[in-house]
This record gives C-alpha cells, structure tokens and sequence, in this order.
C-alpha cells in the first residue's frame, strides 16, 4: 500500500503488512526480525520469518527501500493485512520546522463524497479504513466492514465442530478445546476419546484431572449400557494344575522373576481371543471389525478412585516372564500417571481382575467400541466334584460380557472354553 | 420373470380392472392408442371402451369426471399424460380431490387414483420435463407415491385404490423401458414406508422415483473407493416416512438428498428441514442436496444432462460429506 507522504514531499512509503501465506491463515506470529530500522532492503528480501501456525516461513519483501521502523515486535500474534513494519525511500525526513506539517494537510484519504457522508454518520474515521476501491480508494462496503466485521465476512474462529462431533464430545468427556481444527468431525473426538485423557496430567491438576476421568468413565459407560446389547456367560475354572505348575515354575527361577497367577490369566485371554477372534475388535458403524491382533486392555483401578484401561499389544506371543515383568510394569506406571503413547492404543478386548478384593464373579460393562469384556473374580479354594468324588480345589470364576450384536452366545461360550482349556495345560503358557 | 416397469404398471392395471368391477381407466389416449407411454396397451379390447374411456383434451374436465365418479362409488384410475398437463387440473385436485373429506365433515371421500409421468431425461425440453410431484406433496389431503421399482410399480396401484382419498402416482419417464426380476406372486405392496435399497454405514442417500436409480449407481460408485452409501427410496412422497430417513441418519450421521425437482422450496428441501430438526446432533457434516439446475429443463441433450443430478454429483456431494 502507498501512501502520499506527510510533510510536503511524495516520497514512496510501503507498509510492510503481514502477508497471508496459504488460503487458512488468518493470523501469523512474528518469530524474528531479519532486519532493523536503516537497512537498505531489496524486492525478494527474506526480511522476517512468520509463523504460520503450521510452520515457521521466511516472508520476503516486495519493495525497494529503506526500513524505516518496525511496527510489530517479534512473539506478537496479528491479523493478514497488520502493518509490520514501514519500508521507505531511504530520503532523509524534511527539517520539521521549515514546512511545518499542520494538522489539514495531513493525506485525505480517498473516498467518495457519498462514503465520507456514511462514514461521519456512522462515525468511522476514514483514517483508520483500509480502501480496497480503485487507485486505494475506501468505499461504502470498507467502511462497513470497520462497522461490522463479524457480520459481514463470519470468521470460522477457530474451529467449527459437527453438531453430531459437538454432542459425542459431550457424551465422552472430550474437551473439544483441545483438538486441532479447521473442522472436527466425530472421528476427530472418537480419537480423541480413546486417548486417556488423564495419563499424563500434572500433579498439580489432579482433582480437576479425577473428574475429568469420571466423566469420561461415566460417558463411555453409559454409552455401553445405552448401546451395546450385552449378554453374559461364566464359566467356572478349576486351577489346580495350573497353580501347581506355576509353583513349580517359581521354584526354578529367581524372587524378582516369579510369576503371579494374573500373568497366566492374561496369557490365556489373550489366546483365547486369537482363538475365537469374533470377540476381538470393534463395532464401527453398525458392523463388527475384527482386531488386528490381539491388542489387550487391562483395567487398572487407581487408588484415589477411577480406573486406567492401558494396552498391552499381543500378551499372548510373549513369554510369560515378559506378560508378568508388562504387567507390573504398566501397572505400576498406570498409578503413577506416566503411561507410554503405545499403550494407550485403542485395544481390541480388555480384561478385568476384581479378585484381589474377594469378588468372586464381574459382570462388567463393555469399553465400547469393544464387543467384549473378560473378568476375573477371586481365585478361592471351593468344593468342587472331581471325578466322582468331592474335592477342595482353587477356583476361579471367568466372566464374559459380550455385544450381542456382534456375536451370539456360542461363540462367547466357545471363548470360555478355550480359556478353560489352555488353563488346563498351563505347560502351554510358559 | 423378467418384465419392464411398463409392463408391471399394466399388469397392475389389469389386476385392478379384474377384481374390482367399480375400477375404471380414463384419460387421454388410453384406449385406442394404448397411453402416451403404451401403459394401457392392449387393455381396450381386453376391458372395452365401458372401462377404458379417452376423455376429450381437457385436464379439468375429466380429473373433474373422476372426482364425481368417486364420489359416486366408482374407483376411478385416471391418466394425466404428464404432470406439465396436470397444472390444467390442479383446481379440481387441489380444490376438490383433497379437500372434499374435509368440507363435508367426513361424509364424502374421493377414493381416486391419479397416475401421471413425471422427469426429465428424454430431450423433451422445458414444458415437458417438469418433476412437479414435490409441489403435489405439499397438499394435506392427498397421498403421494413414486414407484421407482418393478416391484413396486406392480404392487402399488392395489394398494392406493384401497385408500379412501385421492392418490397420486407418479411414473417417471425414463423407467419405462427398464426391465427388472418380478416374483410370479407378486402382489400388493405397502404405500406408507419408505425403503432401504441398499445398507451401508458411512452416508445416507435419499432418492425416490427417478434418482433412485442415480443414488444407487453413485452409490455402487462410491463403494468402489471404500465408502459404504445407505439408500433410501422414499416411496411415498406424502406422507413421508421420516423414520427411516431419519434412522438411517442416525446410522450414518451424513446425508445426501437426491431430487430431480428444483431446490428451492423443494422436497429436497424438507427432508433436510426434517434432518435438522429431528436428528441435527447426529449430523457429522452439512447436509448436501443434488437437485435440477435452477432452469427450465434445456431441449439440448448436453445441457438437458448437466442441468439433472447425475451420478457423478452425487458421489461427488457424498465425498463431501464423507470428508
């Protein structure tokens, strides 16, 4: 833009502004001046560089000149269009007091009688109008844009958000504030949603952060109850063989290498599942997508109230000295806040273990998308008939809760019995 | 077996004509010529000239006769050639057919059957091309149907004749000559529900009548790229089932209205007003409309196809809102 030159002389002056530099950019930050008031610049010029908000960039000026004063400093965030600094024509300014510059000689801005008749009943200073008309002359649809700028052009402030996006978000706890624009879908919150939203808070925030957590418990379960069709099948397992072996394993190897009897559950879930793989996967879209792989979630309850579901990715393939090191591992970073990226992955079937506590069955409520949800109740010493004859052996009760929409309950009872098997020969989970 | 939209229309007409005594066929060139479009070929020397009458060229008069027929205890089936002619009647449609329950606190019904070509697509031009069905679905007292299927081109006739109050039924022209499966049992069909064509989960498309055929070729498209369309034919434009347009919606959370009529003040027009009002917070994008260009149909075959929603238009609105 070029402006007649105050001071009874026309010299060139070129406000530097602040370009736009894609179809998106409504704003840019100043990162770095490249240049100071008395540099001598030259079209093509890199003279700043500009972020964007999606990369730094080297902005480059398009004029001959001299920069006469930076208007902006650097870490300022402004509108396209900000004078950024003025670049003139290196003329030294005219000795004040010859010309003395009075006030009505001050460059009239170019407009129509018309427009200027608008802008005083409007009281808009012409002044501060940006013309966009011919040779820069302001026009009646600048002045109302100074007059109204919301209403004439409706900036997409920030984000624009689907109102079916808008409302899931509300359901699953996801603060919509945080998730990056121009426009979010339900996707974008679903995505959201499977990254636990508390695991790597501040300590500061905890209580904001626990309440948080339970408002994306109770969104996620409420959905569950409101959607999934559950059905529910237990099964009974007797342990005998399996604690004897583990026992004799723990005998052969060190204290800090024993192996708890959870490992060997969560080893035969998740074997279980790459054997009945109607079971692992999700429910999107009104149709069953199986899991790629068997990626496990363990739910983890946190001592001040809440649970953490991280994944494990594919337990079963691992030995189970590795399944028993994961799980106290994640375990005990799960308590602390400091759960790994990777293990926040969505999973494809989660498992429950109530029976520390002495419950002996869960009915649990799916983690949708998930089809399906395995508990563990207690491992107690119970009557049982083996053979004909009564004996005392430990026990453990296996739950399923499974989406009646994407299996029947044949295959959830296949899945127990799978358990119930590949428990039965423990020599296979090793 | 194997026969064309034209035929199973006929065959309606047939079935009618045979079971119901009270049943009549009238209207211009219906019998001698056999109909405008052949539908009632054939039908003259099966029925006589008793039961299938040519009226004289003047709509009003005999939508009019129709209507005092009804009224009398007949079960008129009248023929308008096209909807463009049917605007020569409207006062005895909109006047009479649809208000006459009404006026007469219940005592007088007008058990009649209008049936009429609708559409573009055949270079007709401009005052032959009108899709104007939209505008007859605006009216309280009437039914409005849009066969888009053999099936439901056989099926529907029955079933409107069997409606105490006038129905009108729309045939698009450029089904015709479409040939289709028909079971040899075919028989009556519902005219209160609209119908999913084809399931899918990633967006809904909505067509009826003539641009049912469109949604289903975009929508065989479109799972070429891995998206999965819903289409719904809406079947029967008055009353309009709202809730399988709206349930599939809320399956899909997306979707794409297919009409042949203008955008504006169109049907188009009200199934997105429905959409925002009932199910606006399943919505995952704007709702996208494909409708005829704001133009009089152009004579021109090459304007006359831009001027229409194509398939391409529809895939095109689909990915939009797939995103």
């Amino acid at each position: 833009m070029w402006w007649p030159r105050p001071g009874g002389r026309w010299g060139d002056v070129a406000d530097f502004l602040m370009p736009s530099l894609g179809a998106d950019m409504d704003e840019g930050t100043i990162l770095e001046w490249l240049v100071k008031p008395g540099d001598v610049v030259h079209r093509g010029d890199v003279v700043a560089v500009v972020d964007t908000s999606k990369a730094a960039v080297d902005v480059e000026c398009f004029t001959d000149g001299t920069v006469e004063k930076i208007l902006l400093p650097v870490g300022e965030k402004v509108p396209v269009g900000t004078p950024l600094a003025i670049i003139g024509d290196g003329a030294p300014e005219p000795p004040q007091a010859v010309t003395k510059p009075e006030p009505a000689t001050k460059p009239q801005p170019l407009a129509s009688p018309p427009v200027r008749t608008f802008a005083k009943q409007a009281g808009v200073d012409l002044a501060a109008v940006h013309g966009t008309g011919r040779g820069g002359a302001i026009t009646r649809a600048d002045v109302e844009q100074v007059l109204a700028p919301r209403a004439r052009r409706p900036e997409p402030a920030g984000v624009r958000v689907s109102p079916y996006a808008k409302r899931l978000a509300g359901e699953l706890g996801v603060d919509l504030a945080t998730l990056p624009g121009p426009v979010l879908h339900a996707r974008d919150v679903h995505a959201a949603a499977r990254q636990p939203v508390q695991a790597q808070r501040p300590q500061a925030e905890r209580p904001q952060a626990e309440q948080s957590m339970r408002q994306t418990i109770a969104a996620l379960m409420s959905r569950s109850k409101r959607e999934i069709p559950h059905y529910y099948l237990s099964i009974t397992i007797d342990l005998q063989t399996a604690l004897e072996w583990l026992h004799e394993y723990n005998r052969g190897v060190g204290v800090q290498d024993r192996v708890v009897p959870t490992a060997l559950l969560i080893k035969a879930t998740a074997l279980a599942a790459a054997k009945v793989p109607a079971l692992n996967g999700h429910w999107v879209g009104g149709a069953f997508r199986p899991g790629d792989g068997v990626r496990l979630g363990l739910a983890v309850s946190l001592r001040g109230g809440g649970l953490l579901v991280p994944t494990l990715a594919d337990p079963g393939a691992l030995a189970l000295n590795e399944v028993m090191r994961t799980l106290s591992d994640v375990v005990a970073r799960a308590r602390t806040g400091r759960l790994r990226s990777s293990e926040l992955a969505p999973a494809t079937l989660t498992v429950t273990n109530l029976g520390d506590l002495g419950a002996e069955s869960v009915q649990g409520v799916i983690y949708p998308p998930q089809v399906a949800l395995v508990g563990f109740g207690a491992i107690s010493k119970r009557p049982w008939a083996v053979g004909d004859l009564l004996g005392v052996r430990p026990l453990v009760t296996a739950t399923l809760a499974a989406d009646h929409r994407a299996s029947d309950g044949a295959i959830g009872a296949r899945f127990l019995d799978a358990l119930d098997k590949l428990l039965q020969r423990p020599e296979g989970l090793r | 077996m194997t026969i064309t939209y034209r035929e199973a229309l006929r065959e309606a007409l047939r079935e009618a004509l045979t079971e119901d005594e009270r049943v009549f066929l009238m209207g211009e060139d219906v019998g001698a010529y056999g109909g405008c479009f052949g539908v009632s070929l054939g039908l003259l020397e099966e029925f006589g000239p008793e039961r299938i009458r040519d009226t004289p060229l003047s709509e009003s008069a005999f939508v009019g006769a129709g209507i005092g027929a009804a009224l009398g205890g007949m079960r008129p089936i009248v023929e308008i050639m096209t909807v463009n002619f049917s605007l020569l009647a409207l006062d005895q449609i909109i006047n009479n057919a649809a208000t006459l329950r009404h006026m007469s606190g219940g005592q007088l019904g007008v058990p009649l059957v209008i049936r009429m070509t609708t559409g573009a697509g055949r270079q007709l031009a401009a005052q032959h091309s009108h899709s104007l069905e939209g505008w007859y679905a605006h009216i309280p007292g009437l039914r409005i149907i849009a066969p888009a299927t053999i099936e439901d081109a056989r099926g529907m006739l029955w079933t409107a004749l069997e409606d105490p109050d006038p129905v009108l039924l729309f045939e698009h022209g450029s089904l015709y000559n479409v040939p289709g499966e028909l079971a040899a049992d075919a028989a009556a069909v519902d005219i209160d529900r609209a119908a999913i064509r084809r399931a899918g989960g990633d967006v809904t498309l909505v067509g009826y009548g003539g641009t049912l055929r469109t949604a289903l070729t975009a929508a065989d498209e479109l799972a070429a790229d891995g998206v999965e369309a819903e289409v719904v034919d809406l079947r029967t434009l008055r009353p309009l089932d709202e809730d399988t347009v709206l349930d599939s919606v809320r399956r899909t959370h997306r979707l794409v209205i297919v009409d042949e009529g203008w955008r504006t003040g169109s049907l188009s027009a009200e199934i997105a007003a429905r959409a925002a009002e009932a199910a606006l917070y399943e919505l995952d994008a704007p709702i996208e409309r494909v409708c005829t260009a704001e133009v009089p149909i152009p004579y021109a075959k090459q304007l006359e196809d831009a001027a229409l929603p194509q398939a391409a238009d529809v895939v095109a609105a689909a990915r939009r809102a797939v995103g």
